[in-house]
Parts: C-alpha cells; structure tokens; sequence
C-alpha cells in the first residue's frame, strides 16, 4: 500500500509499505477513505516532538471502511463505515473505566519511555511518535486499528465524509478546551490559536453556553473563519492582547483562555520571539509557550486556563507566580475522544456545527509532501488539509 | 526504585573520593601555594605539573563519586600515587633546607594517602570475587479483583505468558516447579523452586532450591486497590549474580536494568489480565521491551500482511 512517511525532520514522503495485519483478536484492518494533516503533525514535521524513526507512517486523523476484523470483534463487520478516534484506548483499564481514554493504561507500549520523560506514561496514539507506542498512522491505505471494538464508530447516515472526518481528533479536542472552562451564563472565553481546533473551540464555547468568544491569531484568513463560527477576533500584530481583553471585559479579563496554540507559538514582541526560539533551537526548552504565558496573565482573578494545544517537554518562564495567588485553575490533557464521539455526532447532524467550514484544500495522498508544506508556512491560505487515498 | 548492590559507597572510598575533589581544585586554583606547600616554588615548571595532577585527581573524584564502577576506580588511584611520588622523589633530591623539609612532608602525606588507596583496591578486588546479592521491587495496579490476580499468579504455567525471558514453568507437585528461561545464543537456563508461602489473595512467595544458577527468592503481594481501583501487585525479589564469566552471561541474561525488566513484565501482565493479550504495536512487534525502545522498527506493518 501507498502511506505517507516521516523520512527526517521537514522530510516526508508517499512510500510504498507492506500492508498491514491483524496481530492481535481485537483488531481491524481499516482501508482509509479520508484523512487530514493535524497541526500536532507539524510538530513531528519540525522535529520538536522526540522519539521519531526513519519511516513511521503519519497521521491520527482517519475513518474509512472496515475490510478485516479479529475473532473478538463483535462490534464491527466487513463494510461498516468508521471514523477512529486519535487515541488507542483498551476499555478496561482504570483510566478508561473513568472515561479518560487518551490516558488508557495498556495501549502503550512504549510506557516506560514516556515515563521517564514524563513520570506517568499515557495512551498509544495512531502515527505520533515511539513515545506513545510506535503505531503505524491513518496518512496511509489502510491502518491496523488496535481495541476495534472500543474506539470506532460506525457512520451509519448519510453524512459525508467531511462531515465527520473531523470527530476523531479536532472538533472533540476544540469540544473539551471550550468544556474544560466550566462556562456560566455570561462567561467571555478567549481562545489562543484560530486554526482548526481554535475554530471548532469557538463554535462549542457557544453551544456551551459562552456569553462572548474572542479569537486570536496573526493570520487573517484564520479568523475569518473563527467568524463564521461567530467569534469576536484579535490579530495580536495589530493589537496588544492583554490590553484589548482587558478593554473588552470592562477590565476583569476573560473568565477563561484556551491555549489552541502549543509549543510553537509566535510572538508579535520580536525580543520574546527570540528568546523562546532560541532556546529552543539550543534545546533548552522543547516549547515556545508565548501563548500559554499570555492566556495566564490575561485570564480573570480566579479564572480557568485550558491548554488544547501540544507541548512535548519542558517550557521556560512559566509565569507561577501569576497563577498562584490569582487562583488560576489550569486544566489540560490530550482529547479523551471517545467520550465526546456520539455527543458530537449528534451536533454535527442537527447541523448545530457544520466541521466542513474550515476545509480549505483538498489532495490525494499522493500529493501529502506539497499539502505539509503549504500547511506549515501558512502558504495559499491554507487552514486544513483531506486527504484522499 | 534502583536496583542495590553491595557495591554501595561506603565510608573510606566516599572519603578518598572527596580528598580527591578537595586536592584537585586546590591544585587547580592556587598552584602556587600548593607549590609552596610542597617546597618545590622554586621551580617555573612546577605550577603546570601541579595543575596537571589537579585535573588528574578530579578525574579520580569523578570516577570514585558518581560512577558506578567505584571499585575500579580506587586502583586508578594507586597508580596516581605511584606517579606523585616519584614526582616528588625527585623534588627531594635537588633540594634543602626548609624547601627539603616540606617536600619531605608532603612525600609522607601522599605515602599515608597511597597506603589508604592499596588496602582500598587490595578490598575491592577481594569484593569483586564474591557473588553479587541482588534486590529488586516493582509494582502495578490491576483493575481486577485480588482473588482473580492472585489465581493468574499462582498458577506458575501462566508466568510466561507475560514473563519475556521466561520460556516455561512447570509445576512438580509438593510445591517444587521447574523454571527455565532463555539465554543468549539460543541457550536455555533451568532451575527448581519451592513454594515457601501461600496466602489465598494476598501472597505468595517462593526460593530457589540449592543448584539454581542465579539462587532467587522472592515473593509478591496482592492488595486490594483502595475505592473500587483493583488489585495493587508488589514484587520484591532477591537474587545472587555468581561471580566470573558465568555471572556475565546471567547478567546479560537479566539484561543491564533487571527492576526495568520486571516493570516491563508487570506492565505486560496487566496487559493480558485486563484486555486478554500483550499489546503490540508496529514499531514494537514483541510489545514491551523498554531496553529496546532505542532500537525499535520504524512505525509501519512488518512484511507479513498481503497484499491487497
């Protein structure tokens, strides 16, 4: 089969790769209809994600057609129509029990290796690196899906693929930052980020009930779109951010920030811009958290913090002082996808979200090289990339 | 959580490692008073010399503080004081006076610190003639209740199941099993071991009996997980690495971090209890292996699947 490969840092490549098999009871065999590049795939394209090798099949974004299932699959059979969640969850373990898939106890095998980075390990991820377990990702023809009869879920309506690409990773992710603000009636919410999982943040901080939604970000055809899913927007190169929420919010600052940006924030003061990529680039912090540090400081006495965005290691002049005597409450984590599947399904078909808005281009896998690196320099306004086999 | 040894540092050799560390940067950082000291100030050459032992000796701090291997170290040391006093046999001679008088202290100080420095390597090559008694623990919640956890375990054929370097157990009758485990280069090792305890849901505990390559002995605990959380499976084993060459194929046998090797077992037990199988993935075809995570396969399907 034709899967997009990670050949080095900035390098990818369509290769052809052995298909793959059922090695375990619990699997399917996948054959893959549609699939996106994530901007957490920029990460690994950068190299500031670690444990890479030589010719890992990317991609965490992907449904398809079941073509193959094990014995103990019961859930699924040969032609039902899948979307994957992101993290590879087994059902049984204590995390899972509690609904915290993308921290499932099992699904690693790599464990310890994330635990020394780490101190606890977390759950496999499809095509994200060695560290959370080395599985072969979804930018492919086919994927072996591990614990099939717990993370897929069937499509059984006439929803287009691009209507539902995007449960398995980007909508629920931009669903649990706006959930983990606990917004009350009149709550203003800023989200750090308006690309797609900044965007989808925005539309589900109204569904739950957010009073006003500020987008932010440098790139005006991002925001354009965070309009249309009815966000007040910021461009912080015009703007100074603390300043314009605090105007906005009669000084009290919004009532919480979501981080959609992760470890490779910009900054519009070129001295701190500097700084955190040249540490960075000295491998003296893995992160370049001016945005996280910008959402603190600019979060309400006692406001809510929720970081969406990925960060791999160790970040510098982390403002602790600010979150504890405000009594900042910082919440975070990888999606737990699972949860948030059916829920999310079911906004999609009552059209209360329509994930299609943020699709600007469309290629065939052959053409994923091209697609990461207009998506990495913002190129040709380019917001999300599906991909087709 | 790191494996001990009887190798610990103990007092003397701590003690020569600081005097070490202590010599070294003063030579490094006043040469001159050093030179002084030892009654050779009079020589240009004698403040690059007395630099050069001072990086000589925090080479010797190093090695005798932070390494592992402490025990070679205090032979390094031997030959350095070889080196000293030589130098400073040579200083004796072409010189009297006071300059004579503190060379000729500073020629005893370093003849009482070499004394130290031989009955330390003359012990540590006696030590490293004797077996090495290992202890090792680990531990790892399971979601399932103790008495199920308890049964997996005490039906000893189940072991290798999750137990990488284990290839069979075979249960004798009385008590006794039959253990053999893989070595290197397609080798096989087999020992016997008698059940010494047994507690329904909460223990069990075995010893290796006489003749076993590596004597082990070891016992495991099952405690029930407070709130409904499953059963908490403590491992603690001792063990005795026997000394010469066959040591070195038991330790590689063990691999270089055995308490990693036990997580990793553990880690696969949970595995197969709470979803039934070890959990691989492309990059990992074997599952667990963390002394293999550096030099694992690229995440993409072996050659097995067809084609389609």
């Amino acid at each position: 089969m034709k899967a997009l490969c990670w050949m080095g840092i900035t390098e990818v490549s369509v290769e052809k790769v052995p298909d793959p098999a059922i090695l375990s009871p619990r699997d399917a065999i996948v054959q893959v209809t549609s699939t996106a590049i994530c901007g957490s795939d920029l990460h690994l394209y950068d190299g500031y994600l670690p444990a890479m090798r030589k010719g890992d099949i990317l991609g965490h974004e992907f449904m398809g057609e079941v073509v193959e299932v094990g014995p103990e699959v019961r859930n699924l059979k040969v032609g039902d129509r899948v979307v994957v969640p992101f993290p590879i969850a087994c059902g049984a373990c204590n995390a899972c029990e509690r609904q915290l898939f993308s921290l499932c106890e099992n699904s690693n095998p790599n464990a310890a290796l994330a635990e020394k980075l780490q101190g606890h390990a977390t759950a496999g991820i499809f095509g994200y690196s060695h560290l959370t377990g080395g599985f072969a990702g979804g930018q492919a023809e086919y994927v072996r899906v591990p614990f099939a009869d717990v993370g897929p879920l069937k499509i059984e309506d006439d929803l287009t693929d691009e209507q539902v690409l995007f449960l398995t990773d980007i909508l629920p992710t931009g669903w649990m930052g706006a959930e983990m603000c606990d917004i009350k009636p009149g709550d203003t919410v800023a989200v750090w980020g308006a690309g797609p999982v900044g965007q989808f943040a925005v539309a589900s901080a109204y569904l739950l009930g957010a009073d006003r939604v500020v987008a932010i970000d440098r790139f005006e055809y991002r925001l354009a779109i965070a309009r249309k899913y009815g966000a007040e927007t910021l461009n912080y190169e015009d703007v100074d951010i603390l300043e314009a929420l605090r105007d906005m919010t009669g000084g009290r600052g919004p009532d919480a920030c979501i981080d959609a940006v992760g470890m490779e924030a910009h900054s519009a003061i070129p001295a701190i811009q500097a700084y955190d990529r040249t540490k960075q680039a000295l491998r003296q912090e893995t992160e370049r958290p001016h945005a996280l540090r910008e959402a603190i400081l600019s979060v309400r006495n006692a406001g809510t913090v929720s970081v969406v965005g990925v960060y791999g290691g160790f970040m510098d002049k982390f403002p602790i002082g600010s979150v504890m005597n405000r009594s900042i409450t910082i919440k975070t984590g990888q999606c737990h996808v699972h949860r948030y599947l059916r829920p999310l399904l079911e906004h999609v078909r009552s059209g209360a979200i329509d994930p299609t808005n943020v699709i600007t281009h469309r290629m065939r896998l052959a053409d994923a090289p091209k697609g990461y690196r207009i998506f990495r320099d913002k190129q040709d306004e380019c917001n999300k990339i599906v991909l087709t086999p | 959580m790191a494996a001990s040894d009887n190798g610990r540092l103990d007092g003397l050799t701590r003690f020569l490692g600081w005097s070490s560390l202590g010599l070294g940067v003063a030579q490094l950082a006043a040469p001159h008073r050093v030179a002084r000291l030892a009654g050779v100030d009079d020589s240009a050459t004698a403040p690059l010399v007395i630099r050069a032992v001072g990086g000589r000796e925090l080479i010797h701090a190093a090695g005798l503080l932070g390494s592992d291997r402490h025990r070679a170290w205090a032979k390094t040391r031997v030959a350095g004081d070889a080196l000293d006093l030589a130098v400073l046999a040579y200083a004796l001679n072409g010189r009297d006076g006071d300059r004579r008088r503190r060379a000729k202290a500073a020629t005893a100080a370093v003849a009482g610190i070499a004394a130290l420095d031989v009955y330390a390597a003359i012990r540590a090559s006696k030590v490293r003639g004797d077996t090495k008694r290992q202890s090792l623990h680990a531990s790892v919640t399971i979601n399932r209740p103790p008495a199920e956890v308890y049964a997996f375990w005490r039906d000893f054929t189940n072991l290798p199941a999750f137990m990488a370097h284990l290839e069979s157990v075979e249960t004798l009758g009385g008590f006794r099993s039959r253990w053999t485990a893989k070595a290197p280069a397609g080798r096989t090792v087999t020992w016997e071991a008698e059940l010494v305890d047994d507690s329904p849901n909460r223990l069990v505990a075995w010893r290796s009996l006489p003749g076993a390559t590596v004597p082990n002995s070891g016992r495991v605990r099952f405690v029930e997980a407070p709130g409904g959380r499953g059963t908490e499976v403590h491992v603690e084993m001792e063990y005795e690495i026997p000394a010469g060459k066959l040591g070195a194929v038991v330790a590689r046998l063990f691999g270089e971090e055995p308490e990693q090797q036990v997580r990793d077992d553990l880690r696969r037990c949970k595995q197969v209890l709470e979803t039934g199988d070890v959990v691989v993935s492309d990059g990992t075809p074997d599952g667990i292996k963390a002394r293999r995570t550096l030099a694992q396969r690229p995440a993409r399907p072996e050659t097995v699947g067809s084609a389609r």
